[in-house]
């Protein structure tokens, strides 16, 4: 029905449907299975993110390789004991998303949003945004379609491997994902959707994949609580009216491009970046 | 260029963290349970390259262990299955091992019996939670687990294709591929259906005088 954005933004506009409601008319259309059945498996997606960005929030959750862990809480009680800078919404978006990053390093069950590496972003950012608007559960899974469509269409069109396209395809898309679901529930444009979803990948162009000693660990937690800041801001930008004057369709282009200019070093081997440096290789000996 | 379902973008529900280091170390293990006796009283893990290297840090040691359990790959008790193994007395032991010109995230998983021969069979985990059974008992094979599959080994004479072939349409079930080698006039096949496999089957097909060996497994879930 739709392979690119821009088909997308006709396909609603022609339909005066939203972005979530073509994406269910999609999977009904190509799998086959029924409206029940479809609604079933998306809400127990909902539910396994539900628990994973709540589980760290007030416990230490330690990664199995002892070497990251127990800052979802940290973030979650300053924000509750201090005033913080970037306040409640960005504070509390932060800490769900380590909570699930914390959850899959400590081989607790998540569900890959793309990826197992991003699976933070998507969930903390609906969950922020349910929260700020007073949504149902219903809401956010719609909201889950929506970031879904915009996941298919750049796994179409480039790639969300980070050992293909690096960060940018794992946790800049996951950004790109839930911006543009965050904006469909604030009742924003199908236009706006797809520009905060452009300003994500926008943000951050380039951004490598270097796992310390290959982990799905650091940085890629901080990459998960800085990828819903990224989905939450870039909302708000869209929502504001700022329009973005690439297209996503080209900024997709131009990120797999970016992504295959990557050495492979840089692309999820542990060779290059913060993997790459004396404390990196020192914490590889270590386990 | 492929059609994607919602469930390829937001899925697989998993036990992190990695879909190749732990679901798919999970799913051979489970494979090679269900092929092997599961009288085993210990069991030794030869662990090659990316899986040698990272198998603390992704938990890759506790997924295999899961798996031999029984367990599947979105089990959280996945975790703990270490302990488990020691509760039900069952020995565990690693060794980090040049496999050779293998899959870097490979094993060698040799269940160790009382009162039978050892049994083994090794298994890469090839990304997304895919997995291949490369061997078994030093017989070079291939399967994904993805349908239901039956080995059988047998003493290559005339026909005996045709009979496990007639078997299998007896029960109404459709061959999706079907792979056979031989060697010194033993034949190995392994055959993928279209529909899963009940008890009876494999004891039908096992009942025709020149089957050596047989086992059958249904799909493992990812």
């Amino acid at each position: 029905m739709f392979n690119t954005g821009s088909e997308l933004i006709k396909l609603c506009n022609e339909k005066n449907k939203k972005i979530s409601e073509i994406v269910i008319e999609k999977e009904l259309l190509n799998s086959g299975i029924k409206y029940d059945e479809l609604m079933n498996r998306m809400k127990e997606i909902l539910k396994t993110m539900e628990n994973s960005s709540k589980y760290s929030l007030d416990k230490e959750v330690v990664s199995v390789s002892r070497l990251t862990g127990g800052n979802a809480i940290k973030v979650e009680e300053y924000k509750n004991t201090h005033k913080t800078i970037c306040g409640d919404i960005i504070n509390s978006a932060m800490a769900m998303a380590l909570s699930t990053s914390e959850v899959n390093a400590s081989m607790g069950k998540i569900v890959a949003a793309p990826t197992a590496g991003a699976s933070g972003i998507v969930p903390a950012a609906l969950f922020t945004v349910k929260n700020r608007l007073n949504l149902s559960d219903e809401d956010i899974i719609s909201g889950l379609f929506t970031a879904a469509g915009i996941g298919e269409i750049v796994a179409r069109n480039a790639t969300v491997s980070g050992a293909e396209g690096g960060c940018q395809a794992e946790c800049g898309v996951a950004s790109a994902m839930a911006a543009a679901a965050v904006v469909e529930l604030a009742g924003g444009s199908v236009e706006s959707s797809l520009d905060a979803a452009s300003f994500c990948i926008i943000n951050v162009m380039g951004l490598v994949c270097d796992p310390v000693a290959g982990l799905v660990e650091y940085p890629c937690a901080l990459r998960n609580a800085s990828g819903v800041a990224n989905a939450l801001i870039s909302a708000d930008l869209a929502l504001a009216g700022v329009k973005s004057l690439v297209p996503f369709d080209e900024v997709v282009e131009a990120m797999y491009k970016v992504g295959k200019l990557l050495p492979e070093s840089l692309r999820e081997t542990a060779l290059g970046g913060i993997a790459d440096t004396e404390t990196g290789r020192e914490a590889k000996k270590r386990i | 260029m492929k059609n994607y379902s919602v469930f390829d973008i937001l899925g697989p529900i998993m036990i992190g963290p990695s879909s190749s280091h732990t679901a798919g170390a999970a799913r051979i293990g489970k494979i090679a349970r269900e092929l092997a006796d599961d009288s085993f009283y210990r069991v030794t893990f030869y662990l090659h390259g990316s899986f040698a290297k990272t198998y603390k840090g992704h938990g890759t040691d506790k997924a295999l262990v899961a798996g031999i359990l029984g367990m599947n790959p979105s089990d959280e008790r996945i975790r703990d299955s270490l302990q488990i193994a020691k509760d039900k007395g069952i020995e565990i032991e690693f060794i980090e091992e040049d496999l050779g010109y293998v899959h870097p995230n490979t094993v060698k998983i040799l269940f160790h019996y009382k009162n039978l021969e050892d049994y083994y069979v090794i298994g890469s985990s090839i990304g997304g939670g895919n997995v291949i059974i490369t061997n078994i008992n030093g017989t070079d094979i291939e399967f994904s687990g993805d349908y239901p599959t039956i080995l059988i080994k047998y003493n290559d004479r005339k026909g005996v294709i045709s009979r496990i072939s007639s078997i299998l349409s007896n029960h109404d079930i459709n061959i999706a591929t079907m792979k056979v080698t031989r060697e010194n006039k033993i034949a190995t096949m392994i055959t993928e259906l279209d529909s899963a496999i009940e008890d009876g089957i494999i004891d039908e097909i096992a009942s025709l005088e020149e089957i050596i060996y047989i086992t059958g497994i249904n799909p493992i879930e990812r």
